[in-house]
């Protein structure tokens, strides 16, 4: 059990919420697509907060405008992965920008083990870190 | 006498026989100058001594930030002295002062430098000659840098922000909101194990930094080696218990260089994301470690300890959006630029306008917002601004609907003052931000249901509702006293 407040891993827009409903996670798309931002879906079942490589549920829907299209494919990837992390974010393609715009989590393992911080003590009172996440001791796919 | 229309001594032996003439007869002044692409321009906020002619005091402006001495000078002769003269070319005089007003005669002085007088990269050369000698000179009895224009050729010799917003928010996995800090407090007087206390609790809370204070450096009660290794053990416990990146602004200003960079590789070696240093520290100083974190990886921030000493007063000093400009040429990654809400100076128009000149990468002319000039910024990456001082949660709407989204809001007291605790008062925070972003996205008229949403989202979280009763009636509601002087209309009057 994580200890923060909120019990669980706190990355994304909406973390220290409530669960999305499908209908405010619509309203999310909407707000991507009426900045011509393009919507992806990603998934992991190593939320370390380096992993910056979640797996890709598809490509970002470039040409997909319709909201509720995009909201099935999020129901189609939390059928496929109800145990997995999933998050849903939008990239700007705009010069100067050419990064994410959005990202927040739409679902989550029922038991969140999160982190152990490992120390690694050097001299001088120095210390070095690292997070090791407690999933990972199970092999992929076998995790949660 | 021979001379051109606007005053300067044609004939050469005339112009540069011994003696003192007018700035304007040297030559400083040129009502028909066109400036180059290339060019520098300056403009000064200029209140001449009684009996100057404002387009003498511009001249004479003009003179001492470029080539001009008290006298005249032969050796001028030796050299391309017409390229080298800076040349006021444009005095207007200030709406509201003048015959007529209460307020004494102000103008707007408009000077042009051609790009040899500057070396490249060097903030210290470029203010050596804008900001240097002529700001005591007995023929102005105020004078006030009001905004530059600089040209793409100057902007490019320039590293500019070593991280920048879009790199920053890449390192630390935070996207779509603004990014929250907290100031720990007292900022002066915590042993370091204490200290990093309020570190692990704001971080655990929800906050994504945490920051140094501009005088906490390396005291009697808590030297700075003590300080950066509990506060990075705090930022790691924390992440380890968030899943998220975190940091805490380790304030590397010392009294010289070498220490800096000791402090600062320390800070590294720590796994530290982010450095703090003070503006306090020089131009010169802040250009080597923002070069020193583009090649380090690190984002640097800048705490603008000082500025109100020479940005504060209308009629003398540097607007703070020529400050905005200098930081942004000189490579930092956060800059303090205001809240409009908080409880420092900042009238809302002038303080959009200097978010506009951190973020933006190109500035139109908007004197509303005190922008004079068009802007390129030549692809120099954008400065994060930071709102901080005496903001809370229940100012969450229109902290977003003025300062927008590429900001960090930073509430000290309003997180470490919170009644229930500090993780406590990160929560409110966090909640409050996080639930004023999903209205926004949803369409919502949040600057006006902010109240209502706050209320909302309180129904599940007590630590939020605690904070909304205990600060509800705090404002700071003073009138600015940097103000925008603009005319809508030729015939108006403010």
């Amino acid at each position: 059990m994580i200890t923060n407040p909120t019990g669980r891993i706190t990355q994304g827009q909406f973390s220290f919420l409530p669960d999305l409903t499908d209908e405010q996670i619509s309203a999310q798309i909407k707000w991507a697509l009426a900045h011509d931002w393009a919507v992806s879906i990603e998934y992991t079942d190593d939320p370390h907060p380096r992993n910056t490589y979640w797996e890709m549920f598809g490509l970002p829907m470039f040409d997909l405008k319709d909201p509720a299209a995009i909201l099935m494919e999020i129901n189609e990837a939390r059928k496929t992965f109800p145990n997995h992390y999933i998050r849903v974010m939008a990239f700007n393609s705009t010069r100067g920008v050419e990064s994410p715009a959005m990202s927040f989590i739409v679902n989550r393992p029922p038991n969140e083990p999160g982190f152990g911080l490992v120390r690694e003590e050097g001299q001088g009172r120095e210390i070095r870190y690292s997070f090791h996440s407690y999933a990972t001791d199970k092999p992929e796919g076998e995790r949660y | 006498m021979d001379s051109n229309g606007s005053g300067q001594i044609t004939d050469a032996a005339e112009r540069y026989k011994s003696g003192v003439i007018p700035y304007k007869k040297m030559g400083y002044w040129d009502a028909d100058y066109v400036p180059k692409e290339t060019d520098v321009i300056a403009l000064f906020r200029l209140t001449p001594q009684p009996g100057v002619e404002p387009d003498e005091a511009a001249a004479a402006v003009a003179g001492e930030s470029s080539t001009a001495t008290w006298t005249v000078v032969w050796t001028d002769r030796l050299t391309a002295a017409e390229l080298y003269r800076a040349k006021a070319y444009r005095v207007d005089l200030v709406p509201n002062t003048g015959p007529g007003t209460n307020n004494e005669a102000q103008y707007f002085a408009y000077i042009a430098y051609d790009l040899d007088l500057f070396e490249e990269g060097s903030i210290a050369n470029l203010t050596a000659s804008i900001i240097g000698n002529v700001f005591g000179f007995k023929a102005v009895k105020a004078l006030r840098l009001e905004d530059m224009r600089l040209p793409v050729a100057y902007l490019k010799t320039f590293q500019g922000p070593a991280t920048g917003i879009i790199v920053e928010r890449e390192r630390l996995d935070k996207f779509g909101r603004p990014i929250l800090g907290a100031t720990v407090k007292p900022k002066l007087g915590l042993s370091g194990r204490n200290y990093g206390r309020v570190v692990y609790e704001a971080l655990k809370g929800g906050l994504d930094f945490t920051k140094d204070d501009e005088n906490i450096n390396s005291q009697p009660f808590m030297h700075w080696r003590d300080r950066f290794l509990y506060s990075m053990e705090a930022v790691n416990r924390a992440s380890a218990t968030t899943g998220e990146i975190k940091g805490h602004y380790l304030n590397v200003t010392a009294g010289t260089m070498e220490a800096m960079y000791e402090r600062a590789e320390f800070a590294k070696s720590l796994g530290s994301v982010i450095v703090m240093i003070d503006l306090v520290i020089g131009y010169t100083a802040i250009q080597s470690m923002a070069k020193w974190a583009r090649d380090n990886s690190m984002i640097l921030h800048l705490h603008r300890a000082g500025h109100g000493t020479y940005t504060r007063q209308k009629n003398h000093g540097i607007n703070f959006r020529v400050i905005s400009k200098w930081m942004r040429m000189a490579g930092v990654d956060h800059i303090h630029a205001g809240t409009i809400v908080g409880k420092l100076e900042g009238d809302p128009n002038m303080v959009q306008g200097f978010y506009d000149i951190l973020r933006e990468p190109h500035n139109e002319m908007n004197l509303e917002r005190g922008i004079f000039f068009d802007q390129p910024w030549a692809s120099l990456k954008k400065v994060m601004p930071v709102a901080s001082g005496g903001i809370h949660a229940g100012q969450m709407h229109q902290l977003i609907h003025y300062l927008g989204e590429d900001v960090v809001l930073q509430f000290g007291g309003g997180t470490i003052g919170h009644p229930m605790g500090v993780q406590a008062g990160a929560t409110a925070n966090r909640v409050a931000l996080e639930a004023m972003i999903m209205a926004r996205n949803e369409g919502r008229d949040y600057l006006n249901e902010g109240p209502q949403i706050l209320d909302e989202a309180a129904k599940t979280c007590s630590p939020l509702r605690a904070a909304l009763d205990t600060w509800k009636d705090i404002t700071f509601n003073y009138a600015s006293t940097d103000t925008p002087d603009f005319v809508p209309t030729t015939t108006g009057s403010i």
